[in-house]
């Protein structure tokens, strides 16, 4: 009975091995590859959606980014953002802490920015009320993002759902807060014109340059700190980090600590030197797309200057497609992002691994 | 009389988190956490409103065959869901792409996409076409608000029950179910016990999203009445939150949606808070019976042990 089965059985024409490690420069030529495919795709796409043609997409993406001036710094300041954020969540996801609720922790330290600048702006020194925002936004990120890591640590508690809820409770906070605060009957805040924090040239230089020091900080705690040690060993086991001494639920809170304040800082900078006003959609999921530019650098802070350029481009790229073909619809850019980043993550497969070719076994009867 | 409407509209809503958390717990038996669920939904959504359109196309309104109206909207609506749900499947079980990414990227794919083409579809006689799938019995209009409860609700909501109490019953009864949550907890014991396990990820997947896209199309068609909102995103992070709420039980999930359901429903009856604050009212909850479920912790209710890892035969 066996014989006849295994007679039956059909060798398939290639199987799949793993790859030994590629030199950087062979993935990273995969990956631009993926990336080329990503356009193709959306060029074809888009194409037979508005009857354009794929190289009017393609120039629009680029006139989208670096058409003028304005667009360059609006580019920088995306990347900036995304890549602050995504900075937020790499401790926390180095440790195993799948923190979704950057939404909530930007826009509590959002919340109170805009608070101190409508309350105490108009009365007092700016100086002092830029101090107090600065103080103030990282505390409220800090709340929102150790409310879930206390019972993380002490009981468990899932976190991946915890945090999502977190920034559920964060955009309804904001709603109340706004409609107590705007008079005009409107229900949105306008400009709020007092104690803006200080321009440097234009209201995106602040942002980048916060967002380089912070990459370069966070290489350098993550890689050569005790700490950035100890928050790996977690992730990779917490038995062993049990074993060596270390004190999880500390590591779990100290981590969070400074996830939540890099987020409350985002906050900051979002309210007090680009937008100048709160709602409740200001953060825009932009912690959901900085979940993708951690994941696609591989938890590499400096891969993740590439991956935020990356989503940033797409981004700003998409939209200005819909501008200039004028298609009065912003879905179209989601939809060429998306195709982009399928691309991107598709192509990792062949870094990863390796067709091969089935060869026929000699010992065949 | 007040408290028997909460609560036929409760089970109603509730539905439409039923078929999410239903399909997104059959895709978490197989190891595989879809967070592109909200994705799913929308283009589940879009499909059923395809479906709903094409049959309304040549029908009088007057004159609706509500089962004919009803599988060409599923039809529609599991081909949709189920070709976006086949992007994941493809990316993650073929490609073992990251899951989180994958599915973070489906969802943005899925609301966009949905938005886009939801205005090329001809949405006359949609309130008709509602009125026919959100009442299962015609005679049930002049029954009293308890009754209600039971026979006044469209035929997607008893669909939705009957496909938890199924997946339950696989869940736990069958050879298939076992299979399946052994691919769930481990692979690679699966694989050397002769499971197919591609072949059950795949399965698991498609089949999850295609239950999950029957949740839009319920959204938009029932509770919405045939009107496209374009929140039915949110409807999806819920469903994807109720999954760990529930601990990957079905039958858990039929009690936990209705429950989710009515806390979405009650601020608007709440009028002596302000809106955005009673409108918390779904998300305190979920995090107090978090916390209280994870203090009473047990050994049983955990995730499958193999859930958002790739899995390679070759590796050790």
């Amino acid at each position: 009975m066996s014989e006849t089965n295994a007679k039956k059985v059909r060798e398939p024409l290639f199987h799949i091995t793993k790859r030994a490690a590629l030199p950087f420069w062979k993935s990273t030529l995969i990956k631009v590859g993926g990336l080329l495919l990503g356009f193709l795709i959306s060029g074809i796409l888009v194409s037979a959606l508005t009857g354009k043609s794929p190289f009017a997409l393609y120039a629009s993406l680029f006139k989208g980014n670096f058409g003028q001036e304005i667009r360059i710094w609006k580019l920088l300041r995306e990347t900036a953002l995304l890549l602050g954020i995504g900075l937020a969540l790499l401790p926390a996801f180095k440790m195993k802490f799948w923190n979704l609720g950057a939404d909530g922790q930007v826009l509590m330290g959002a919340l109170v920015t805009a608070g101190l600048m409508y309350k105490l702006g108009p009365n007092a020194n700016s100086a002092v009320v830029n101090i107090l925002m600065i103080a103030g936004s990282i505390a409220a990120g800090v709340i929102w993002a150790v409310i879930p890591a206390i019972f993380k640590a002490k009981f468990k508690t899932n976190e991946t759902l915890f945090t999502l809820m977190m920034n559920y409770i964060a955009a309804g906070i904001t709603g109340y807060m706004i409609s107590i605060w705007a008079t005009n009957g409107s229900g949105t805040m306008g400009t709020i014109k007092y104690a803006w924090l200080p321009k440097l040239g234009n209201d995106s230089l602040l942002t980048v340059i916060v967002a380089v020091l912070l990459t370069a900080l966070m290489f350098v705690y993550l890689r050569f700190t005790k700490h950035g040690y100890e928050i790996s060993v977690v992730g990779e086991s917490e038995n062993t980090a049990k074993y060596i001494g270390i004190n999880v639920e500390k590591v779990i809170l100290r981590t969070l600590v400074l996830s939540g304040a890099i987020c409350g800082l985002m906050g900051l900078l979002m309210a007090g030197s680009i937008n100048h006003t709160i709602s409740k959609t200001l953060v825009e999921s932009r912690g959901f797309t900085a979940v993708l530019v951690v994941w696609l650098a591989n938890f590499n802070p400096l891969y993740m200057v590439g991956t935020s350029f990356l989503i940033a481009f797409l981004q700003n790229g998409s939209s200005n497609v819909v501008t200039e073909f004028s298609l009065n619809d912003s879905s179209i850019a989601s939809i060429i992002t998306a195709v982009g980043i399928f691309c991107v993550i598709g192509c990792e497969f062949f870094i990863r691994y390796k067709f091969q070719l089935t060869k026929k076994k000699k010992e065949d009867k | 009389m007040a408290v028997f409407t909460i609560i036929r509209s409760a089970i109603n809503l509730g539905s439409a988190f039923l078929f999410g958390c239903t399909g997104e717990t059959i895709t978490e038996k197989s190891g595989h956490l879809n967070l592109g669920i909200p994705g799913v939904m929308c283009m589940g959504a879009l499909g059923g409103c395809r479906g709903v359109a094409l049959y309304m196309k040549g029908t009088d309104p007057a004159n609706i065959n509500g089962l004919l109206l009803l599988l060409s909207a599923m039809l529609f609506c599991i081909i949709y869901a189920g070709a976006t749900g086949a992007i994941y499947a493809f990316l993650t079980v073929g490609l073992r792409c990251n899951q989180n990414v994958t599915g973070l990227t489906v969802t943005t794919f899925g609301i966009g996409c949905s938005k886009y083409f939801i205005k090329s579809v001809n949405t006359a006689n949609f309130n008709y076409a509602s009125e026919s799938l959100s009442r299962l019995f015609p005679f049930s209009s002049k029954m009293n608000a308890f009754w209600q409860i039971f026979f006044g609700q469209g035929s997607l909501v008893y669909i939705a029950i009957l496909i938890a109490l199924i997946t339950a019953y696989v869940f736990k009864k069958t050879r298939v179910g076992l299979k399946l949550r052994a691919v769930g907890e481990n692979p690679a014991a699966a694989d050397a016990a002769g499971v197919n396990v591609t072949k059950y990820k795949y399965c698991a997947i498609l089949i999850g999203s295609a239950v999950a896209g029957l949740g839009g199309l319920f959204y938009i068609m029932d509770f919405l009445h045939g009107s496209w909102e374009y929140d039915v995103d949110s409807i999806g992070w819920l469903s994807v939150a109720l999954v760990i709420f529930t601990l990957w039980k079905p039958d858990l999930g039929i009690l936990g949606s209705f429950l989710f359901g009515a806390l979405r429903i009650l601020p608007t009856y709440i009028s002596f808070l302000p809106r955005d604050i009673a409108g918390l009212l779904p998300y305190v909850v979920t995090v107090v019976v978090l916390i209280v479920t994870s203090v009473l912790d047990s050994k049983e209710n955990q995730p499958p042990a193999a859930l958002g890892l790739a899995y390679f035969r070759e590796d050790r």
